[in-house]
């Protein structure tokens, strides 16, 4: 049982399937379409900064919604009883196994003109379009990212030990100086992890915006799947960036979670 | 107090309702418009022609083939690599284990697309010296890598809280080897190797995006069909399709829970 042996495979694996890819994607956007060393792709990245910004504006904004809605939401199942728990965390992840499109094509029938919301609202006579906007995008992310942030935060709240809570009882607190010295520090790791899963795949994600929102909230992503058909060095190029942002936001995210996690 | 404690049980109900009805509104509606005669939002008279459409058509059919072989097989090799990554790495120490365990973390946090171009990359390479085409291989591989890791941090926490004793115990009690680590180590295990399981099982299914950039020209699974059916014209047929796969996702967690209330039973009743 002490052996590295069994890691073996593994290792291999990422060297080849993880490694050597992103390595490809690094020498792809140093390079112009003969192979030569040039920086063009870097420029011709730039002409994407506006989209770059409305990406990180769309997730920033849909992760700070996932994590009001959320934050409340785990702490209220874990006061409920265990079966019960295990119900609603059933629940939650159910609409997660449906398939990631279908999901989003769900609120395209439900948003569109004519579609049940419009139809609702119509008869009360208040008369909008719904679709192809930027809160749409934003409600098609909070849809399919909110169990990403529920799950992390109810994990590690249901992982607090009763005599915490308990002890600070003991010792005076009431229920708000429980929450606040208590299970609000202890539960900062699950909302690091939360925002983390939540940001990173909605900053990346491609779709969302094409099928529910406007033309001018087009995204990162869409225009990395658009160009990296005919142009793969520009691609490359905005893909590294992208990469590296996030990278440094994980870094940032890693900093500011241990830092809670001493004071 | 208990007055209080009363309503706020009752707001904490409502609050989870509220969420509830978000999550499963856009999915009822789905499902009421696949039994819808008419084509568009408005409701034409009951039918169920759409479902009759969606099993004649080889298309969807052979893609929903292709996605649960694809997602049985993945996640089936990602949880044997990942738990056996998972005991290796654990007996690394200090700086090289840290850096064995954030690059396996890198497919999870690197967005999915920037996999998706990259493996792509390698792929075309790879296909240009060895003279082979993206397809059914291509993906499998992809759908693997980003497996793998979710199986790593399921298993690794299971490991480090193993009491490290138990092997030598097993051996002092008789066991050979292969008996000591497949009744005691995986034994022990089992319940991250199998929560690795079904989360991989879970993003294989769902993946969209990896698949996309590393299918080549004729490979289709699920999410491949439905994408180019959204966008060629907008069919019901859809909508029978994710009714019956609404449904068979309520079945196998209804099955999975009752299995674990079961277990939990059987196991309250021997002690």
């Amino acid at each position: 049982m002490k052996s590295r042996k069994p890691s073996i495979p593994y290792i291999i694996w990422m060297v080849i399937f993880t490694m050597i890819p992103i390595i490809m994607i690094g020498c792809t956007a140093f390079t112009d379409k003969n192979g030569n060393f040039s920086l063009e792709p870097f420029a011709n990245a730039f002409f994407y900064t506006g989209v770059f910004m409305k990406s990180l504006w769309i997730a920033l904004i849909s992760t700070a919604i996932c994590l009001l809605l959320a934050y409340p939401l785990a702490y209220l199942i874990t006061k409920m009883r265990h079966s019960t728990q295990n119900t609603v965390i059933m629940l939650m992840m159910i609409p997660m196994w449906m398939n990631f499109l279908l999901r989003i094509y769900a609120w395209v029938t439900l948003l569109q003109d004519n579609g049940p919301i419009d139809m609702l609202l119509s008869m009360l006579g208040i008369h909008a379009t719904y679709i192809g906007n930027t809160g749409a995008v934003v409600l098609g992310m909070v849809y399919e990212y909110l169990p990403f942030m529920v799950l992390p935060i109810y994990t590690v709240m249901s992982k607090i030990d009763g005599g915490l809570i308990e002890a600070a009882q003991d010792l005076g607190s009431n229920s708000l100086a429980v929450f606040r010295k208590v299970i609000f520090p202890l539960s900062i790791p699950g909302v690091i992890s939360g925002i983390t899963m939540v940001f990173v795949p909605s900053a990346s994600t491609f779709l969302v915006s094409q099928y529910l929102g406007g033309t001018d909230d087009i995204m990162i992503g869409d225009i990395i799947d658009k160009i990296f058909w005919t142009d793969q060095n520009t691609g490359s190029a905005i893909s590294l960036i992208l990469m590296v942002f996030i990278f440094v936001f994980l870094i940032l995210m890693n900093f500011f979670g241990d830092e809670e996690a001493i004071a | 107090m208990k007055k209080t404690n009363k309503k706020s049980g009752i707001l904490s109900k409502i609050y989870i309702a509220l969420i509830m009805v978000f999550l499963y509104a856009p999915i009822a509606v789905l499902i009421f418009y696949s039994f819808n005669k008419g084509k568009s939002t408005v409701w034409k008279g009951f039918s169920l022609k759409w479902y009759e459409q969606l099993f004649k058509d080889d298309n969807i059919m052979n893609a929903l083939g292709n996605t649960i072989i694809i997602a049985v097989l993945a996640s089936f090799f990602a949880t044997i690599l990942g738990t056996a990554a998972a005991i290796g790495i654990n007996n690394f120490k200090g700086k090289k284990r840290v850096l064995i365990q954030n690059a396996s973390n890198i497919p999870i946090i690197s967005p999915d697309i920037v996999m998706g171009v990259s493996l792509m990359l390698l792929f075309t390479f790879l296909g240009v010296m060895f003279n082979f085409e993206m397809g059914f291989v291509t993906v499998l591989i992809s759908h693997i890598c980003f497996c793998v890791p979710f199986v790593v941090l399921n298993v690794m926490p299971r490991i480090r809280r193993m009491d490290s004793s138990i092997y030598g115990a097993a051996l002092d009690l008789g066991c050979n080897q292969w008996q000591a680590f497949y009744k005691v180590i995986i034994h022990e295990l089992m319940p991250g190797i199998f929560s690795g399981l079904l989360m991989s099982f879970t993003y294989s299914l769902d993946d969209f995006i990896i698949t996309y950039f590393t299918r080549g020209a004729k490979f289709q699974n699920l999410s491949i069909e439905i994408y180019s059916m959204t966008h060629r014209r907008i069919s019901p047929k859809i909508n029978a399709l994710s009714a019956l796969l609404f449904l068979a996702v309520l079945i196998i967690m209804i099955i999975i829970n009752l299995r674990e209330r079961h277990e939990e039973k059987v196991k309250s009743q021997k002690t």
